[in-house]
């Protein structure tokens, strides 16, 4: 594993529980992500990965539970607590979403300038400066688009920049939804599905983008994933639910032959 | 207990009011459950309702139909049957081609027609208020003040309306519950698409939505035009508004909500009236619906939506 | 959706592989239809109430009326179903036909034309006879009914031999109509500018058209401010006129207790219109787009109310007169100014005119209507209009990359507010006069049609829809009646036929690849969330 390099604990979930009316969709999860790695995240339909996902980003509010981030420079942050936007916004936890989230309306690269709000904005002097058109934000607005333009190279979408969102193929919107992720600069990147729907060569390319994203930033990727091939191909770490609870904890060859793993997948013989 | 008769007055007061609201409320709550829209138009084909039952009153008068229950009768079913063909038309011709479509254009359709229908009105029959003799007189007297000061009166009208509300309303909860068009209704309210693959004709279903929503405001505008008798184009639109926010107190989509909400919404006005001002009495009512929206968006009976990402 | 739901699907399926006969169908149809009619106008058309002395109503009938709608309606939908069944041409026909002779017979009558009593017969025997309906309007309105069957037969039959159209087509279509509304634009809003701008040194520059055009004016303004909320924002504001009230307030306390001038009032009035717009956004914006339209409409008539019982304050109902009028920066436009002061026509050595300050006043609404223009460009191009545009677009993934929606959308809600309250300081230093019956539902559901009209984000297309939704009537009184008639059936159609408006279109806010900016599909008016 190339894990090697200094590893600290990024996210920290702690006996988190989630329940809407009678249904506990998530029971007393505890795990941890560390930064520089990739944690996969896998279970059955139904099993609780997409509402842990919209418990970390903020979507939902956890009935009970702890989500302790360790953001840039060791400054914790309780995510619990906090509005969904600011976990975003101050905590610098970005996502994905399972069904593309696009502006579909507005351009590729416009898409990337909306996720870099927050900076411009203070740039901007809160929009007073920018009217006035200060040489300040001109700079900033210049960076913010050499960063913009520095992900298209890397997603190979440089030629459809000025294209709106919406009338890409579907591969592209995924990779392009990544890279306006990585635009907010995250610590924490949560990809919900990412490989849906693309083909095996889509599906390489983008383990290859998320390893070197991984490498380069380090920042800790936490994945749901339902095609095997790309979790175990490149997670450094898995965690395995089932029915909302956690059911294995660790690399992909102990998860791979973890018996509760495998008869969650595959079926205790009286269910079939 | 001076206080007392001049507050039961005021409850009776608000309570057919609120009877009135809450037939208007059972409109919006029942078509926002089944297509999730506010049809904005709703308060004025209730105006059209009360319009329609003043004229029938008047030509019940030139035809020498003078025998009150026989006019009532008429008025109740010309007025639902013709007030129904204008819900049905409102449907079919701003809403049903928007079907599947972001979500304010009906609403913002809706409004479109809100206006049509007024200055259609406007139009048609002109723009001052019509002033409808009272029909029905008396009532019962209840109690009085020791000193006799201050009667409290249950008048007969007020006894109809609250009468004929739960009739309907009882009506109207075994029809949703028991017929094979509630369940149509129901499944449509769940999941459309699916509804209509297994063969429920969801079209027609919410066609009949608007018809029965379009009848039991025709039936608060007759009784509107007996109780107040001050026609006027623009009626509907505060009275749609406080049915609106009747419909969102009580949980919108929910029935019994609506009725719930409506006759809060009578009370709250009738003693608002009373005890504070009158002048102010509709911004009591949207202060009230502000704040709901604010802090109880699903309303008191209703179910709570979950975000879904 | 997918088209199951659809009745006209269903309606064939049922009918099963025997194809049905055009005529039979279209002629069903008609029945329902003209029983549909006479259902809807048996009472209401039918009958004119009217109130007596001494309060006893009465009627008059119109019999005749809902006769010849339960003929013309009927007909209408007969051939628009033939037209389903690819029978275009009696719809082609008769439609055509009907619509030159109802809408050209009707217009005659509209405006009035001397030919419409002299040339035929004599005007008491014509128009009852040679036109289905007493009113001219009315004719108006079927013509285009008629129009409208024309149309639709007219593309049916130009589709037929062009082929099917596939979602490639319309999307590629769509796409087209954005780069015709954007050369449109180009050309026609520097001709509107400028023809804005000579207007009053024209000859047909006299008093009474540069009035109506600076009521136009204020409404382009208006509609421009409110783009910004309901166009780059995607918020459905239906209270937007509170705001324009607290303008005009504003600057008439101001104007009749301090003595404030207008020029020093105009900040004043915006700044109070924003706060207004900020104290009201701030506990509503989370609401969902179709709470939030209906509780911005009930803070609308809050306001409304409260001026209309706040007596002390506001004058109740009667509102609050003698506000000072414009001045050209201090320098009255007075035929005899108070000692010590220069009027405008003697110091620029003119003879006394009323019509200067009315050239002045129209010269200030451009001037403030083209600033509103000219800062919702600039502010589209800062990262909070992008902020703007993007939560049009999806809200959670704006929050997702850390925007803060409420903060955003209170930015906008309140600037928005702000070019009300300048709007609202203008009306109320131009009438000398304000009370609450200007301030309306009816004038917010006016200005939100002008701006759906106009096509959502789209300035040129605003301006021009608020010059055929004002102007046209202020020209044609006759239209006036129906003014409010024609605004709520235009916001029905343009959601039918047009859901994006007149001219609109988008053009990204920043661009990679040099050359010229790439045009894009614009945004639905219906799909702000």
């Amino acid at each position: 594993m190339s894990a090697a390099a200094a590893t600290d604990t990024l996210l920290e979930v702690e006996r988190l529980t989630m329940r809407f009316g009678g249904l506990i969709a998530i029971n007393d999860v505890s795990f941890s992500a560390r930064s520089r790695q990739i944690t996969g995240v896998i279970g059955p339909n139904g099993a609780g990965k997409t509402t842990l996902f919209n418990c970390i980003t903020g979507f939902y509010k956890p009935t009970v539970g702890r989500l302790l981030l360790r953001g840039a420079g060791g400054m914790p942050f309780m995510l619990e607590r906090m509005d969904g936007f600011r976990i975003g916004q101050k905590a610098k936890v970005a996502r994905t979403f399972q069904n593309i989230r696009l502006f579909p309306g507005m351009s590729v690269l416009e898409n990337l300038m909306v996720a870099q709000h927050n900076k411009l904005m203070h740039a901007s002097g809160w929009t007073v400066l920018g009217l006035l058109g200060l040489p300040s934000f001109r700079r900033a607005e210049a960076a913010a688009r050499d960063l913009a333009i520095g992900w298209l190279e890397r997603i190979k979408l440089t030629h459809v920049a000025d294209e709106p969102a919406g009338s890409l193929p579907y591969g592209d919107q995924r990779r392009l939804e990544i890279a306006r992720a990585m635009c907010t600069e995250p610590v924490l990147l949560c990809l919900d599905e990412p490989a849906a729907g693309l083909n095996p060569k889509e599906s390489a390319e983008l383990n290859a983008l998320l390893l070197s994203i991984r490498d380069e930033f380090g920042i800790g990727l936490l994945l749901i994933e339902h095609d095997m091939s790309v979790v175990m191909g490149i997670s450094d770490h898995i965690v395995v639910l089932d029915y909302g609870s956690k059911i294995a904890d660790g690399s992909p060859l102990e998860i791979r032959n973890d018996p509760a793993v495998i008869r969650a997948y595959l079926g205790e013989d009286e269910k079939e | 207990m001076d206080w007392f008769p001049y507050f039961l007055q005021q409850l009776i007061n608000g309570l057919t009011l609120g009877s009135i609201y809450g037939l208007i409320a059972i409109g919006y709550t029942m078509v926002y459950g089944i297509i999730g829209m506010v049809n904005f138009a709703h308060g004025d084909v209730y105006m059209i309702g009360a319009f329609q039952a003043m004229i029938v009153l008047l030509l019940c008068g030139t035809l020498g139909i003078t025998w009150i229950p026989l006019q009532l009768l008429i008025m109740l079913v010309v007025a639902i049957v013709l007030t129904a063909a204008y819900g049905w038309t409102v449907e079919r011709i701003a809403y049903r081609p928007l079907r599947g479509a972001p979500r304010l254009a009906p609403l913002i359709s809706a409004i479109g027609m809100s206006i049509v229908l007024q200055n259609y009105v406007q139009l048609l029959q002109g723009p001052r208020p019509k002033p409808v003799e009272p029909l029905i007189r008396g009532g019962v007297e209840i109690m009085s003040r020791a000193d006799g000061s201050f009667v409290v009166q249950l008048g007969y009208l007020q006894m109809i309306i609250i009468v004929l509300t739960i009739v309907l309303m009882i009506g109207f909860a075994l029809l949703i519950s028991r017929t094979t068009l509630g369940r149509a209704q129901r499944a449509c309210e769940q999941d459309m698409k699916m509804a209509s693959l297994l063969g429920v004709n969801v079209d027609r279903t919410i066609s009949l939505t608007f018809v029965m929503g379009a009848a039991l405001a025709a039936v608060a505008g007759m009784m509107v035009t007996l109780y107040w008798g001050n026609n006027d184009f623009y009626m509907g639109f505060i009275a749609g508004i406080k049915a609106f926010t009747a419909a969102v107190l009580g949980g919108i989509g929910s029935l019994p909500g609506a009725m719930l909400g409506g006759i809060l919404i009578g009370l709250i006005e009738a003693l608002w009236s009373a005890y504070f001002s009158a002048e102010y009495k509709d911004v009591a009512a949207f202060g009230v619906l502000i704040l709901v929206l604010i802090f109880r968006p699903t309303g008191l009976l209703g179910r709570p939506e979950v975000e879904k990402v | 959706m997918t088209d199951i739901t659809h009745g006209r699907n269903a309606r064939t399926a049922d009918t099963g592989p025997a194809a049905p006969n055009a005529y039979v169908e279209a002629g069903k149809e008609a029945v329902y239809t003209a029983v549909l009619v006479f259902l809807l106008g048996f009472l209401m058309v039918g009958y004119q109430t009217q109130v007596l002395q001494g309060e006893q109503m009465s009627y008059v009938t119109r019999y005749s009326d809902v006769i010849w709608a339960m003929l013309l309606i009927p007909a209408g939908r007969f051939l628009l179903t033939l037209t389903r069944f690819d029978r275009t041409l009696p719809a082609v026909v008769l439609g055509g036909l009907g619509f030159v002779y109802l809408f050209g017979a009707g217009v005659i009558g509209v405006l009035e034309l001397p030919i419409y009593g002299s040339l035929l017969v004599p005007v008491d025997t014509l128009q009852p006879h040679i036109l289905p309906f007493e009113q001219p309007m009315v004719n108006v309105i079927f013509g285009l009914g008629a129009l409208f069957v024309f149309a639709s037969a007219a593309r049916t039959r130009r589709r037929k031999t062009t082929g099917g159209q596939s979602i490639d087509i319309r999307e590629a279509a769509e796409a087209r109509q954005a780069k015709v509304a954007r050369n449109l634009s180009s050309v026609l809003g520097p001709i509107l500018i400028i023809a804005a701008l000579v207007i009053p040194l024209t000859p047909w520059g006299d008093r009474k058209l540069v009035d109506s055009l600076v009521l136009v004016m204020t409404y382009v303004m208006l509609g421009w401010g409110l783009n910004i909320v309901v166009g780059l924002a995607g918020l459905l504001d239906l209270g937007y006129v509170a705001f324009y009230a607290v303008g005009a307030y504003t600057y008439a306390k101001l104007s009749t207790t301090l003595g404030f001038n207008f020029w020093e009032s105009l900040p004043l009035a915006g700044a109070m219109a924003a706060t207004f717009g900020l104290a009201l956004g701030f506990p509503v914006l989370r609401l969902r787009g179709d709470y939030l339209a209906i509780v911005t409409l009930g803070f609308g008539e809050i306001i409304r109310i409260i001026l209309i019982n706040w007596q002390a304050f506001t004058g109740g109902p009667n509102g609050i007169g003698n506000i000072a009028k414009i001045d050209f920066f201090g320098i009255p436009f007075e035929r005899n100014p108070a000692e010590g002061t220069t009027a405008f026509h003697t110091l620029f050595g003119l003879e006394f005119s009323t019509a200067h300050r009315v050239v002045f006043l129209y010269y200030v609404i451009i001037g403030l209507a083209l600033i509103t223009n000219f800062v919702t460009i600039r502010l589209r191009k800062m990262p909070i209009g992008r902020a703007w545009e993007a939560l049009r677009e999806d809200e959670t993934a704006c929050r997702a990359l850390g925007i803060n929606p409420t903060n955003t959308k209170l930015t906008a809600f309140a600037i928005g507010a702000m070019f009300a309250g300048f709007a609202g300081s203008f009306f109320a230093t131009r009438q000398g006069f304000v009370s609450p019956e200007s301030f309306t539902f009816i004038e917010s559901a006016v200005i939100l049609a002008i701006v759906v009209l106009g096509g959502m984000g789209s300035q040129v297309g605003v301006a021009l829809a608020a010059i055929l939704l004002i102007g046209l009537p202020e020209v044609l009184r006759e239209l006036s009646l129906y003014r409010m008639l024609v605004f709520g059936g235009v916001m029905v159609l343009i959601m039918l036929l047009r859901p994006k408006g007149l001219l609109s279109y988008r053009v990204p806010t920043i661009q990679l690849h040099k050359g010229k900016p790439k045009t894009m599909a614009p945004p639905i008016v219906g799909a702000v969330k």
